[in-house]
């Protein structure tokens, strides 16, 4: 068995030594009985990792994913080159900025007799819309992002217009005037800048390299038909 | 059993040995990853056994060339026949919005940027561009045109990008139908040198309404020329853009009938672009009257 084992290593440059080489010197006395306890140590939470999650309170299972829709957040905060965004995407993050940016634009009276801003289902509608639009864009010229990954980065890249909405509903509490306009208009600038940044640092690495133009664009142009919502949005 | 000798590996290095032995042996050359890159297609080479080798393609040239003229067709269900829809590239896209602002008497613009390559990136994302610009700069010059007013309440119209999408949408796919279907029926009566397919004819559209992107945003002004200037610059661009495209296609017909189309094609896009910009701009009748717009 050694010889076979030492041919086995032939083709090596220099033969190392044969693995079972020594096997053979072992000899088994018969008069040890082979036998005992194995006991493997495992860490307490392995066991726990199989059923922990139908046991566990409702504030674990609350707080942990509040705290991955946190950390995303953190992250479109301060866009870096990470793809915590892309592993673990969710949609609840989407779900939270799209319901509070539209509670906050729809008009205020259901009967306004003129043309007025947009419903909350209209609101919901162009955000969900148009980031399948643009998702289904950028598959289309070969990125290779997945489609609920895509969502994921789009929607939580709201975040920043949805600050910029909270700071307009504040600033149009005081005194309107032109003053009033540029300051909201500065802010809406601002924020519309960062969801660009944002977005970008997540997604143009899964572009094909020369349409990385083409698949951003749709993104500027949905960012700025939100930040002309939420700039153009009075109260009644 | 063979002698080893006839077994060894010949060497075609030396193309140009090979070809004074033989100067009539027809030679392949194969790129291998450590020869230069400046292969010659015609190098003459060794003879025999290496016809095969020619149909493995090595050559890049060929290759581009032999599939040029075939696009890969999947059916119509699978996700790839729709990407084959935006097979452009930044550059192209570029190219076609330029050629399309930039029309040059005689040069066709489908046989130049589009080459058989059409693509819907650019008619989509042109008219969804189009759209909003239309509503938003329709909003803000209605809000200057009140500017100062302290009874004008500003709502920000919402309903107009929903009309204006519509119109716009029809506008980019039900007029290429209608002259598509046209143009073959006039096709199987007399016959054309140059004719276009429906996906062409759609991208020519889509890249001739680009002028009216920036015309939309300057409409802005509210000066009642300037605005009737932009129109007619917009209007004169794309039509001439799209009057050149499609009259080698109807040249060769009945006279009468080529112009008519011609006609048609430009009137309709009158039509689009003076009613979208006035629609959009539009006031309250005796604001109308008053500030003139």
């Amino acid at each position: 068995m050694a010889k076979a084992a030492e041919s086995s290593g032939e083709p090596g440059t220099t033969s190392p030594r044969p693995l079972f080489a020594g096997l053979s010197d072992i000899s088994i006395s018969q008069d040890i009985p082979v036998e005992g306890e194995i006991t493997i140590p495992m860490r307490s939470h392995i066991r726990e990792f199989d059923s922990s999650t139908l046991n566990e309170s409702v504030q674990n299972t609350i707080m942990r994913d509040l705290k991955a829709v946190g950390k995303k957040f953190m992250h479109v905060l301060y866009p870096r080159k990470s793809n915590t965004l892309l592993r673990d995407w969710d949609l609840w993050g989407p779900l939270i900025l799209c319901v509070t940016l539209a509670l906050m634009l729809q008009r205020s009276s259901v009967d306004s007799e003129k043309d007025g801003g947009p419903q909350f289902a209209e609101v919901f509608v162009i955000v969900w819309f148009g980031a399948v639009t643009i998702t289904l864009n950028s598959k289309l010229l070969g990125g290779n992002i997945s489609f609920f990954q895509s969502l994921c980065v789009l929607g939580y890249c709201i975040l920043p217009l949805t600050v910029a909405m909270l700071v307009c509903r504040l600033v149009l509490l005081a005194e309107q005037g032109p003053i009033n306009f540029m300051v909201r208009l500065f802010v809406v600038i601002v924020m519309f800048t960062w969801s660009i940044v944002a977005s970008t640092a997540f997604l143009a690495d899964s572009q094909p390299p020369n349409r990385k133009a083409l698949a951003i664009y749709p993104v500027f142009l949905f960012y700025f038909v939100i930040s002309w919502m939420i700039l153009t949005f009075t109260p009644q | 059993m063979a002698a080893v000798g006839d077994l060894q590996f010949e060497e075609f290095g030396n193309a140009a040995a090979t070809a004074a032995e033989n100067p009539g042996a027809t030679t392949i050359s194969i790129e291998g990853p450590g020869e230069s890159p400046a292969h010659q297609a015609g190098l003459p080479r060794g003879s025999g056994g290496e016809e095969d080798d020619e149909l493995l393609g090595n050559d890049d040239s060929d290759k581009t060339e032999l599939l040029a003229g075939q696009k890969k067709s999947s059916p119509f269900w699978t996700f790839e026949y729709y990407q084959t829809f935006f097979d452009v590239d930044t550059y192209q896209v570029f190219d076609r919005i330029k050629g399309s602002l930039l029309p040059i008497p005689g040069k066709n613009f489908v046989r130049l940027y589009i080459r058989s390559n059409p693509d819907l990136y650019g008619p989509f994302w042109i008219c969804a561009t189009l759209v909003f610009a239309i509503a938003i700069s329709g909003n803000l010059s209605n809000f200057l045109i009140h500017l100062g007013e302290k009874t004008y309440h500003y709502v920000p119209e919402f309903r107009k990008v929903s009309i204006a999408a519509t119109i716009i949408y029809a506008y980019a796919w039900l007029v290429p139908l209608a002259l598509w279907g046209f143009l073959m029926w006039r096709n199987s009566k007399v016959m054309n040198i140059v004719s276009y397919s429906f996906l062409e004819i759609v991208c020519v559209y889509g890249y001739s309404l680009f002028i009216y992107i920036p015309t939309a945003v300057l409409w802005i002004i509210p000066q009642k020329a300037v605005r009737w200037i932009l129109v007619m610059i917009a209007l004169g661009v794309s039509g001439s853009v799209l009057a050149m495209t499609f009259w080698p296609a109807v040249r060769e017909d009945n006279r009468r009938i080529a112009l008519a189309t011609i006609v048609t094609i430009v009137l309709l896009h009158t039509l689009l672009s003076v009613g979208c910009l006035v629609w959009s701009h539009s006031c309250d009748l005796p604001v109308c009257l008053r500030y003139k717009c």
